[in-house]
């Protein structure tokens, strides 16, 4: 029990450690290419009338080294981040602040495109295991989460008789739904090793989803919509599955029992390749479902300025925000569903697949 | 030209979900109003298999955003 949840914490570290697996980064950066001779130009003091609404909201879906507050009078207002880089060409390690190369500065040979860190010669490869945008807002997470589980910890052990009050009663009917629901029927007698996981998942899943959803600088983060952090979780999903799974699970993936011979041939490969397709599907779902509510929020916001023409047209603007009030409500109303739902997802799938796996009586 | 493509096929990926979600969701109506108190293994049911088929959709939305940039 307690093993799975060290799992879980050096996972944490995994997702912080693994920004190299983010395809993302590079898509982003495919997309912007084609954009940056102009964009990089005018990124700094200058209204940026030519930048497209795509460029935008691909900038905010991606993750970046500088956590980006306000633009106040035309001059970006920027949350300082920590960057950590390994120079592959060289064998380097730079560690600095992101302010270093904020504003078009340059700092070691490395300079910020697109609010990422690139070395200047762009022959050199590099790895980057900064505390980017989305590890900060996973830790500032998981400390707001740590900080009301201890709370509700303290008050259950302070008066263990009474009836809850205050964040416990916000609390524990939505671990006792999660626990009678999803995990106890699920895995009706190995719930114990595998609540303290579970619960996990679904918290930082839910605080993850609900950071993203705050438009303003501690939130704002697209963590749940980044591939690696839902690859991570999918990826713990499958190990416990395959680990902890017992001889019938291998027995019906290997050998399925009252199958002739010949059929396994087929059946076999089509198992091994689901023992796959479950925790992809785990992983792309919350990705999809996370990115996209993103994007749909931020085009709706587009569309102000796509009917003000970047400023030019008054009324065009007025129009577009009288379009855009109405739905960015009902979309963000939305997303808050499903942020839970997302989360209640990913808990129920991953306790009926690790449930398929270790349950005896199926 | 390969973006509207792309952006076809995300259409073609939406209507596919919603086909199948509108058939859990009727089956799933059905089965409440024939037996009210079975509500709440259905509601888990329906959300599972409309989850399953999410995921394929949203698999091929993916990628026709992948593809269409």
């Amino acid at each position: 029990m307690r093993r799975i949840f060290f799992l879980f914490i050096a996972a944490i570290f995994c997702i912080a450690f693994n920004n190299k697996l983010v395809a993302q980064a590079d898509t982003h950066h495919a997309i912007t290419e084609a954009h940056s001779t102009d964009s990089s130009v005018a990124e700094h003091n200058v209204p940026e009338h030519k930048e497209s609404p795509v460029d935008k909201i691909m900038h905010h879906i991606a993750d970046a080294n500088q956590f980006h507050v306000v633009t106040f009078n035309g001059q970006h207002i920027y949350f300082p981040l920590p960057c950590i880089i390994y120079n592959r060409t060289t064998g380097k390690l730079d560690a600095f602040m992101s302010t270093k190369l904020a504003h078009d500065k340059t700092y070691n040979g490395y300079h910020m495109h697109h609010d990422r860190v690139k070395p200047i010669n762009e022959e050199e490869k590099i790895f980057d295991f900064s505390i980017t945008k989305n590890v900060f807002s996973m830790l500032l997470g998981v400390s707001f989460l740590m900080i009301i589980l201890f709370v509700v910890k303290n008050a259950y052990t302070r008066n263990p008789n009474k009836a809850p009050k205050g964040i416990q009663a916000l609390i524990e009917p939505i671990i006792s739904y999660i626990d009678d629901d999803v995990i106890k029927p699920n895995l009706p007698h190995k719930h114990n090793q595998f609540r303290p996981y579970l619960l996990s998942v679904f918290f930082f899943i839910l605080v993850s989803n609900l950071l993203g959803l705050i438009p303003f600088f501690p939130g704002s983060a697209n963590v749940s919509g980044n591939i690696s952090f839902t690859l991570t979780l999918a990826a713990i999903t499958f190990i416990l599955t395959n680990v902890f799974g017992n001889k019938h699970y291998w027995g019906h993936i290997f050998a399925m029992p009252g199958v002739p011979k010949f059929v396994l041939l087929i059946l076999t490969p089509v198992e091994i390749l689901g023992m796959f397709t479950k925790p992809f599907s785990l992983m792309m779902r919350l990705f999809g479902n996370i990115t996209a509510g993103h994007i749909v929020v931020l085009s709706l916001v587009s569309l102000i300025f796509i009917l003000g023409d970047n400023g030019n047209s008054i009324p065009g603007a007025l129009v577009g925000t009288g379009f855009a009030i109405p739905f960015v409500l009902f979309m963000s109303a939305l997303e808050l569903l499903v942020a839970f739902l997302q989360a209640f997802i990913f808990t129920l799938l991953s306790a009926i697949f690790i449930g398929m796996a270790v349950e005896d009586n199926h | 030209m390969a973006a509207a493509l792309a952006a076809i096929g995300a259409g073609l990926a939406a209507i596919g979900a919603g086909v199948g979600i509108g058939m859990i969701g009727s089956k799933a109506m059905e089965g409440i109003a024939r037996q009210p108190e079975a509500v709440g293994d259905i509601r888990a049911n329906l959300i599972l298999a409309a989850a399953l088929i999410e995921g394929a959709a949203l698999i091929g939305m993916i990628l026709s955003f992948l593809l269409g940039q």
